[in-house]
């Protein structure tokens, strides 16, 4: 499997390229869902097109006078030729930078980056010194991203797993519809973080905007300040002992151990109340009827 | 989508006009469809800068007999200007449909100011000591070059890049938009006000004039509103966030002073540069780097956040 170029696959059928890629045509009925995933099986948990590449080749490129089709296309090109630690120098608060990559890489980002920055990947390990624009590490697969300064708003919207890290603060909505993974947020956040959110944990370790959790699914969000409000339906959950072991080993992996520990921090969690959790689907009470 | 820009230096003049068009420039792709710039040079005291409008720019390439109207509404407005005893000391054509003028005046600025506006297709754009308001179709790039924008030395100034959603592609729909009629007072906004309708109206029974259908000049005559009553421009920015719905950031800027506000949802985006001696803020960070090009520290205003800096 892991051997399919993408030549092959365009030669496929879409059923064809689908179950190949360990997805699957079949159509989802009701709640139940097909889940054709063996994690014992590698080649689900690969790209077919995923470069082989080697964390000690080391390469730097200064992409003053570069635009981000030509430095995302380079970082490929890079990849290719198995790269497995790359540098982006005068990045100049550009767009989209790093995006889409769906394999294991060393990214270093020696500035600042601007809106939707290393959003869609599934495996690198990403440390940008700078700071970071609107929608960084959106829909995150896998992989770690780490920023030394502020991010902006809707800081990993959608993202479905891996950890994606700011050490200074964050603007509104951060982890917005978030699925997955976890978001450490070294300083402060916005309103209306952890808004619809549907899985994974959020940590702030300082204060939190009004309307946290608002609309929440499902989830954890801890919190190390205050909390400005709770949103609909957002409640203070109990803070067991594994909370509190986990945020510990979370939070010393990344050097943001607070010195005050982490018993004060308040967990929250959704209240349950707004969405219909314990009532079938339309269709499902179609087929009962 | 819109994209603003705003940068005030302390206590000093700059290049503000290369500057402001470098950030405007590098909005670009946040809204093709017009530029415009409200540029604070030194303010001359005894004197004012009128920057008017005389014709929409599709007039010129569409309209019958435009040029002879042209003439005539110049004429006309040059006899208004000496009926209410303003002395016209300099007169620049700068476009076949915009103007520049230094006056020098000691009467009531709002009465003449509304006395010409009464001339069809006559909007004055500006009107102040130090003001200079500057819009038209294209880019940055091309619009500075028309108006002659790269040698503009000031303290302060604010930019506009605009995606016409809420109304046309014209210059009366672009910003910034004068405060009228308060001198030196301009704004630009990024967003969309869903109570327009609600708030002109009650704004037009005040007395208050729109030029245009679009939402942002809305902003323009509220702050106008505030100021007449006396309300500081940081109390004017507080009370809009309660008082005017949707999703919005703008910047208004007087002649010493450079403030921001961010809505409730804080929706629209807003980048902000603090250092001694220059503020620079900006839709993108890509903007502020355009004139700073070595690595900063930005941060993020947060939702009801309200700012004001001092030149």
């Amino acid at each position: 499997m892991a051997s399919l170029k993408s030549e092959e696959l365009k030669k496929m059928t879409q059923e064809e390229r689908a179950n190949a890629l360990g997805m699957t045509s079949e159509q989802l009925t009701g709640r139940s869902m097909f889940i054709e995933f063996d994690p014992d099986a590698e080649e689900r948990m690969t790209y077919p097109w995923a470069p082989e590449v080697d964390f000690n080749k080391r390469s730097e490129i200064d992409v003053n006078d570069m635009n981000t089709t030509e430095v995302n296309n380079k970082i490929r090109e890079l990849m290719d030729e198995g790269y497995g630690t790359i540098v982006i120098k005068n990045p100049r608060g550009m767009h989209s930078l790093g995006v889409g990559i769906l394999s294991r890489l060393n990214l270093i980002i020696e500035g600042s980056i601007g809106y939707f920055g290393v959003g869609l990947i599934d495996g690198p390990n990403v440390r940008i010194n700078g700071r970071v624009g609107w929608s960084c590490g959106e829909n995150m697969m896998s992989g770690t991203v780490i920023i030394n300064k502020n991010a902006g708003s809707t800081f990993g919207a959608a993202i479905r797993g891996g950890d994606l890290v700011c050490r200074g603060s964050v603007g509104s909505r951060t982890g917005i519809d978030m699925k997955g993974g976890t978001i450490i947020v070294g300083g402060d956040t916005g309103a209306l973080s952890g808004f619809m959110m549907q899985r994974g944990r959020m940590i702030v370790c300082g204060n939190a905007g009004k309307n946290l959790g608002d609309s929440m699914y499902d989830g954890t969000i801890f919190v190390g300040g205050e909390i400005e409000s709770l949103g609909v339906d957002a409640v203070l959950g109990d803070f067991s002992e594994n909370d509190k072991g986990w945020l510990e080993r979370k939070l010393k992996q990344y050097d943001l151990f607070p010195q005050k520990g982490v018993a004060s921090f308040k967990k929250i969690v959704a209240g349950k109340q707004l969405w219909n959790y314990d009532n079938l689907e339309p269709t499902e009470k179609k087929l009962i009827l | 989508m819109c994209g603003i820009a705003g940068l005030i230096h302390k206590g000093k003049t700059s290049n503000i006009g290369s500057e402001m068009t470098s950030m405007l420039q590098a909005l670009k792709h946040r809204g093709p469809d017009s530029t415009g710039f409200a540029v604070y040079g030194e303010p001359s005291l005894g004197e004012y800068i009128m920057r008017v409008k005389v014709a929409e720019k599709e007039d010129i390439e569409k309209g019958h007999g435009i040029l002879d109207k042209i003439d005539a509404r110049i004429k006309e407005l040059e006899k208004r200007l000496s009926d209410h005893k303003a002395k016209i000391k300099e007169k620049k054509k700068v476009t076949e449909y915009a103007l520049r003028y230094i006056i020098s005046h000691d009467g009531d600025t709002e009465k003449m100011a509304r006395f010409i506006e009464e001339i069809t297709g006559v909007e004055i754009l500006s009107l102040g000591n130090g003001l200079e308001l500057i819009k038209d179709l294209g880019d940055a790039g091309v619009v500075s070059e028309q108006y002659k924008l790269d040698k503009f030395k000031g303290t302060h100034a604010i930019g506009h890049t605009r995606m016409a959603t809420e109304s046309d592609v014209d210059i009366r729909s672009a910003h910034p938009y004068w405060a009228f009629p308060y001198n030196d007072v301009a704004v630009v906004h990024n967003g969309q006000i869903t109570n327009y309708w609600i708030m002109r109206r009650e704004l037009e029974r005040k007395g208050h004039r729109f030029m245009s259908n679009c939402d942002s000049e809305l902003l323009a005559v509220y702050t106008a509103d505030n100021l007449s009553s006396k309300v500081p421009l940081e109390e004017s920015l507080k009370r809009s966030i309660s008082e005017i719905d949707g999703v919005f950031t703008y910047l208004v800027a007087t002649d010493n002073q450079l403030g921001m506000a961010k809505d409730t949802m804080a929706a629209k985006p807003l980048v902000l540069f603090e250092s001694d001696n220059l503020i620079a803020m900006a839709s993108e960070e890509v903007a502020i780097r355009s004139i700073l090009p070595q690595e900063i520290d930005t941060t993020d205003p947060y939702d009801e956040e309200v700012r004001v800096w001092q030149a």
